[in-house]
């Protein structure tokens, strides 16, 4: 018999040890990170929307995003239907029954962004007033980063054969204006989305909040949810029916970053593995005169 | 001393089916055409779906399949069963055919492959910054050279054939390049298992970054080990699949033996998959999960009768010995790694209700063509190069 049924379990003990010891969470886990001080963001509310959609085409203005003609039925207008490879920023409507809401999404501009932690050579990186940027030089078009963000974010340009991510990037192209704002909080005619500091913008939310208790969902989102988000909403309906399904503070990249930083922390648990492997085998190849070459019969 | 191991001999491809051949050029031609309309419009995958078939079959199932070297390695070389090595050589040229042509399917797959050189060097020409988070580098630079590893693994075949070639400086070459291959190769196969161990784990690592969207059976801190485990039972099950049908076509020595003894592997890692699997989702909590009756419940328990019932069938050492019931459990359990891949990656991944996905038939047709290349490749090296063993060892023989 090849194998006796006692040096396999030995192994397999041995082996299955090392790879849960290796593979759960260390309990030094990672550090929470927290807003930059130099934070921008915005502030929408729900309650002030009115729909027109001036902020989509502004967006589409500053950013020279083309026309989103394929929407069936919708060909000679721009309607897109969702984010997409033409649209960083959206109006979208919610209707269910006597309720209704408009809800204006584009990049969330997150504390801890998972799009920053899956880019291979960070073609995202979160930069100057803890805006997402994404640099055309270092994609190679994986799409990991459509893979990781939880609020479906970042966008492909399906229909290149060269294709780019599409994304809101705070329309970073406009930061040396005098009055630096994104594209859509500067034609919002009814400021039901402002642009500001971060700590503005979550003091104006909090206000409101505490102003009109019965206007609001008791909440400011994106204040702690999914470790943060550097765009604040308030909202009079509850916030999962607007698409901000997840009810968590833990960012997205906590446990993966743990669990990885865990194992490959100074790259010593794999160095040791290797060496460890050639010694198994080179006292192997001695003991039992194994033929020298890899591949012998 | 000479290798056991002999080419079939022949014509390169005079063994393989003429449709084979076609399925392969039907495979090259929608590549080129992908690259001429762009993904949108010819795959199914979108906004929310960004991954598909090509990156949950041909990426992260092929190089699970292609774990044959890495398993074999595990069991010759660290267990010392020194007996096994007839079974080596094909394994590791599976391995080298699957990694390689999963690495054509990244560059068919991604947006811009004619930057994949940038990801070695960090980017360009700002090199260097890599980002170290990213679970993805991590695989992209195990696999790139793993790729490396598993055709230096195999190249003393090469050599070996070369080295009486007429051609002096080939000859000449090849022995050369034998004895400095020979010398390195105990730290190269530490390599060939080192880098696996890594980029296996991290492929299930990977979907923990999707984790707020992925179901709760399959959503765990325990997705890198569970997908370890699962690449060695799928590599095990590869190298029984490869004998049996080698010995069925080519008329090759079976080693039934020792595949009895792999099939025994086999079984023992999948039950402890299977036994942390289920311990884990008590852990957390999640039992009633199973019991849903939706298409996810009905998903996980399909995967998991997958792996039981091969398991139960590779217990019994005498049924072992016969080489159908070993060829069909481990079918199974190819298949139970597959579903295992595909469920994490697709089914079990939640992008909202809006969006959906299912292969177009050119997406389906380039897989099915690389699948017909690396086919092709291997009966043509075989043919060509020593690979499978010739006669029966000593091992075989008593």
């Amino acid at each position: 018999m090849a194998f006796d049924r006692r040096s396999l379990l030995k192994g397999m003990a041995g082996a299955s040890a090392a790879a849960v010891a290796s593979a759960s969470p260390v309990k030094a886990a990672r550090e929470r990170k927290t807003v930059p001080e130099d934070a921008r963001g915005m502030l929408y509310d729900t309650t002030l929307c009115i729909g027109c959609k001036a902020c989509v085409r502004a967006c589409k203005e500053a950013n020279n995003l083309p026309a989103d003609t394929s929407t069936p039925g919708m060909e000679n207008f721009d309607a897109p239907t969702d984010l997409n490879e033409y649209t960083k920023n959206i109006i979208k409507l919610y209707r269910e029954g006597d309720r209704r809401s408009y809800v204006k999404r584009q990049c969330m501009q997150c504390v801890d962004p998972a799009c920053v932690g899956a880019c291979m050579i960070g073609a995202f990186r979160k930069e100057k007033y803890g805006v997402i940027t994404w640099d055309k030089d270092r994609c190679i078009g994986c799409r990991y980063c459509q893979m990781a963000c939880p609020f479906n974010i970042p966008k492909f340009e399906w229909s290149s054969i060269n294709p780019d991510i599409v994304k809101c990037e705070y329309c970073r192209q406009r930061e040396g204006d005098k009055q630096w704002e994104p594209a859509c909080c500067e034609v919002c005619p009814r400021e039901a989305v402002i642009a500001g500091t971060y700590e503005e913008l979550l003091t104006e939310a909090r206000r409101r909040l505490e102003t009109y208790p019965d206007r609001y969902e008791p909440k400011i989102y994106g204040e702690k949810d999914l470790g943060g988000t550097q765009v604040l909403y308030l909202s009079h309906v509850p916030f999962e029916k607007l698409g901000f399904e997840f009810d968590s503070e833990e960012p997205v990249p906590e446990l993966q970053q743990t669990i990885q930083h865990g194992v490959y922390q100074g790259f010593i648990a794999p160095a040791a593995l290797y060496a460890m492997l050639g010694v198994v085998m080179w006292r192997n190849r001695k003991k039992s005169g194994l033929p020298e070459e890899g591949g012998e019969a | 001393m000479s290798s056991q191991a002999q080419p079939l001999g022949g014509p390169a491809l005079g063994k393989v089916s003429k449709w084979i051949l076609w399925l392969g050029i039907v495979g090259v031609v929608l590549i080129l055409w992908r690259f001429g309309v762009g993904l949108g419009r010819s795959t199914g995958l979108n906004d929310g779906y960004p991954w598909g078939l090509w990156i949950a079959f041909d990426v992260v199932t092929g190089t699970a399949l292609g774990c044959g070297g890495f398993a074999m390695a595990l069991l010759v070389y660290i267990f010392n069963k020194g007996k096994y090595h007839p079974l080596v050589r094909p394994a590791i040229l599976t391995s080298a055919l699957g990694y390689s042509l999963a690495g054509l399917a990244i560059a068919i797959d991604v947006g811009k492959p004619w930057f994949i050189w940038r990801i070695p060097l960090g980017g360009f020409p700002d090199m260097g910054k890599y980002n170290w988070n990213s679970a993805l580098l991590e695989v992209a630079l195990c696999v790139m050279a793993y790729v490396i590893v598993l055709w230096i693994e195999l190249s003393p075949a090469f050599f070996e054939k070369w080295k009486d070639s007429p051609k002096e400086g080939l000859a000449n070459f090849s022995k050369k390049a034998y004895g400095i291959v020979n010398k390195l190769l105990i730290w190269i196969i530490a390599l060939g298992v080192l880098l696996p161990t890594m980029h296996q784990s991290s492929l299930g690592s990977l979907m923990l970054l999707s984790g707020p969207r992925l179901h709760g059976l399959w959503n765990t801190p325990l997705l890198p080990l569970l997908f370890l485990m699962s690449c060695i039972v799928m590599g095990y099950a590869v190298v029984v699949m490869e004998a049996a049908l080698s010995s069925r076509f080519f008329g090759r020595p079976s080693h039934k033996t020792m595949l009895a003894d792999i099939g025994k592997v086999a079984a023992y890692i999948s039950w402890a998959y299977l036994v942390i699997r289920f311990v884990e989702l008590a852990l957390r909590g999640r039992l009633g999960l199973m019991f849903q009756f939706n298409v996810y419940s009905l998903m996980f328990w399909i995967e998991i009768v997958c792996f039981a019932v091969p398991a139960v069938m590779l217990m019994s050492a005498q049924k072992r010995q016969d080489l159908g019931h070993l060829f069909r459990a481990a079918m199974l359990l190819i298949v139970a790694g597959t579903l295992y891949r595909f469920d994490t990656y697709l089914v079990a991944f939640m992008p909202g209700e809006n969006f959906s996905y299912f292969p177009t038939v050119p997406e389906m047709f380039v897989t099915i063509g690389i699948v017909a290349i690396e086919i092709l490749l291997y009966v043509a090296l075989v043919t060509v190069f020593p690979i499978l063993a010739g006669r029966p060892t000593t091992a075989e023989a008593h």
